[in-house]
């Protein structure tokens, strides 16, 4: 099938418009100034323009350029002027000199690339056997140079103005005078932290992260129920830090958390102040760069990071979920910042997060918890068996929401390697840690009422309304054995373990989610 | 020039109108309990207070199922089709 090259307009050096095609057979050039093949070919172009029975029209690829080749080869010939690089982006030119021979209908019937003497002579004895050209004075064989349109830089400008761009949202145009960072504070597109601003460029690199079409909606995110598109994310990614390779991981928790059982809507508005706690495992962790070791809950790594950021400013930029408007923290908490960490599965003994939630081990995965406090530490230093440690977990975990507030849902705890290396020994599995955990917090209902002291707990009215084997029968602090989520991170030195406290569990609050991270 | 990309929604201000304010509550009221503990008693109090001071005005009760997640389509539709009114107890 003939390949029908993009008609163009173009000025030349004196400002004469010059189409293609030209309703005669014509040679299309794309040439630069700084390509020493490109000034070899110059005076054959020259020779080409001079016969005259072929429109020959060479677009140069900077004005400048274009000059200096005017005058350094004395051309008389029409040197277009392409610098904005719209036509050699339309002609996807790779490599410069490029010459295209076209029929009366604009088709292509032949091509150069670079200099080949014979390639050449045989082109200029089928297309211009008339030109009259020296050919044993030219060297056999020099390669191109590299089009302007393949710089990085200038190759996603020309992406993003190019009108089969994949993207769709609206651009917002920021005056010279306007301080580009004060003006995003100002918009309210951040977290109260510095943002990278989002531009076309930047988008479409970030797209690159991912094989999905940017249009794709990936969820509706209360409370606007705003249709998360991948380009929407990955704007908002741009704006929180992320490299390209970090986006799959940023759409699968926005689908995560957008998903009815996780309810996003109640994790933002609730007074208590709740957050989603992400958790990555599989080995996208190991690709992108995430830190499973020493601080990793705290600040430092890009990944963890921008990651957990990202999500959060697509709650807040799309769904719309602000401070003072649905986000109606009493407190509030950092983890409104972010909060994403990986799982350290090679230094686990126990199967890791995303395989217990039935996922295959080479997956990649990333779960979300609703959590409303933490890491709160437990500094145990002197426990040397696995059974005093996990008790002594439980001992820390019973301070979620209120000592006295027993029957609680979902909880994460993160053990540290060392801590890992104490319960190992012992041949401890998960379920032995979360036993222990039940047992060592069973209290007796009339043990958990509020007293004159201290309140919190049932009030004594509602205890003595309870049967009296109720009240003596010891309840854990955990609803069930299910609630009490394990995960293992952090660095090789150091016996103190951390506890993520949750939110309202179950139907009416919400339940963790995983969401398998897709390419 | 620099050109960003918007990160929101884009959804352009709708301009509401408001419902005119006539000064006198007539008609339905409706009082909505979002579950949140206690919030009943204020509401069974509101009522008293209505049904004192404006004994003409039909009082009637809704409750959301849980005060974590939004009305269900049908409660606000309910609510709306048989009120004039809506008093709601949020968190608190």
């Amino acid at each position: 099938m003939a390949n029908v090259l993009p008609p163009f307009s173009l000025a030349d050096m004196a400002g004469e418009d010059r189409a293609f095609p030209t309703g005669s057979p014509s040679l299309v050039c794309f040439v630069k100034e700084d390509c020493p093949t490109c000034n070899l070919v110059m005076p054959l172009l020259q020779a080409a323009h001079d016969v005259g029975d072929v429109p020959v029209l060479a677009a140069g690829q900077t004005a400048e350029g274009n000059r200096t080749l005017i005058d350094r080869h004395g051309l008389s010939m029409p040197l277009l002027d392409d610098s904005t690089l719209k036509v050699s982006f339309a002609y996807d030119v790779e490599t410069v000199p490029l010459v295209l021979a076209a029929n009366a209908d604009g088709e292509e019937v032949d091509r150069l690339v670079g200099f080949d003497r014979a390639e050449w002579r045989a082109f200029f004895e089928s297309h211009l056997p008339n030109a009259d050209v020296d050919w044993e004075s030219l060297p056999k064989w020099r390669p191109g140079c590299g089009s302007l349109t393949q710089d990085p830089v200038i190759a996603e400008r020309l992406r993003a103005e190019s009108e089969n761009n994949p993207l769709r949202a609206r651009k917002i145009e920021i005056a010279p005078a306007d301080d580009i960072h004060e003006f995003l504070f100002d918009q309210g597109f951040t977290d109260g932290l510095p943002v990278v601003p989002p531009t076309p460029e930047r988008v479409l690199r970030m797209l690159g992260g991912t094989a999905r079409d940017s249009q794709e909606v990936v969820a509706e995110i209360p409370p606007n129920y705003a249709p998360a598109t991948v380009e929407k994310i990955a704007i908002n990614a741009v704006l929180a830090g992320c490299k390209a390779e970090y986006l799959p991981v940023v759409v699968a928790t926005i689908e995560a958390i957008c998903n009815k059982t996780f309810n996003i809507h109640g994790v933002n508005a609730t007074t208590m102040g709740a957050s989603p706690v992400m958790i990555v495992n599989g080995p996208i962790r190991e690709r992108i760069g995430m830190n499973m070791g020493l601080g990793v809950l705290g600040q430092g790594s890009r990944a963890n990071a921008a990651i957990g950021r990202a999500v959060r400013l697509a709650v807040r930029n799309i769904g719309g979920a602000k401070p003072g408007g649905t986000e109606r923290s009493t407190l509030g908490n950092p983890m409104k910042f972010t909060m994403c960490f990986p799982e350290w599965e090679e230094r686990s003994p126990w199967e890791p997060l995303h395989v217990e939630r039935g996922f295959a081990p080479e997956d990649s995965v990333v779960t979300v918890f609703a959590m409303t406090s933490g890491p709160a530490l437990c500094v145990d230093q002197s426990s040397r068996t696995a059974k005093q440690l996990a008790g002594s977990f439980g001992l820390s975990m019973e301070a979620a929401h209120h000592v006295r507030a027993h029957n609680a849902g979902d909880v994460l705890l993160v053990i540290s390697p060392e801590h890992v290396d104490t319960l190992q020994r012992d041949g401890f599995t998960k379920d032995d840690i979360r036993e222990q955990i039940q047992k060592v917090t069973a209290r007796p209902l009339a043990d958990l009422a509020s007293t004159e002291d201290a309140g919190g707990g049932l009030s004594p009215e509602r205890l003595a309304d309870l049967p009296e084997e109720r009240r003596n029968r010891p309840t854990p602090k955990f609803a069930s054995k299910g609630n009490i989520h394990i995960v293992v991170a952090g660095a090789e030195a150091g016996k103190f373990s951390g506890v993520f406290h949750g939110w309202a569990g179950g139907e009416i609050g919400s339940m963790p989610v995983s969401a398998k991270i897709e390419d | 020039m620099t050109t960003i990309l918007d990160p929101t929604d884009e959804r352009v201000p709708v301009a509401r109108t408001v419902t005119p304010r006539t000064g006198a509550v007539h008609g339905n009221v409706a009082l909505l309990d979002i579950s949140k503990p206690r919030g009943n008693i204020l509401l069974d109090r509101l009522e008293t207070q209505l049904a004192e001071r404006l004994p003409d005005v039909t009082v009637n009760r809704y409750a959301k199922p849980t005060f974590t997640k939004p009305a269900p389509d049908a409660l606000r539709r309910d609510i709306r089709d048989a009120n004039d009114f809506v008093i709601e107890a949020l968190a608190d």
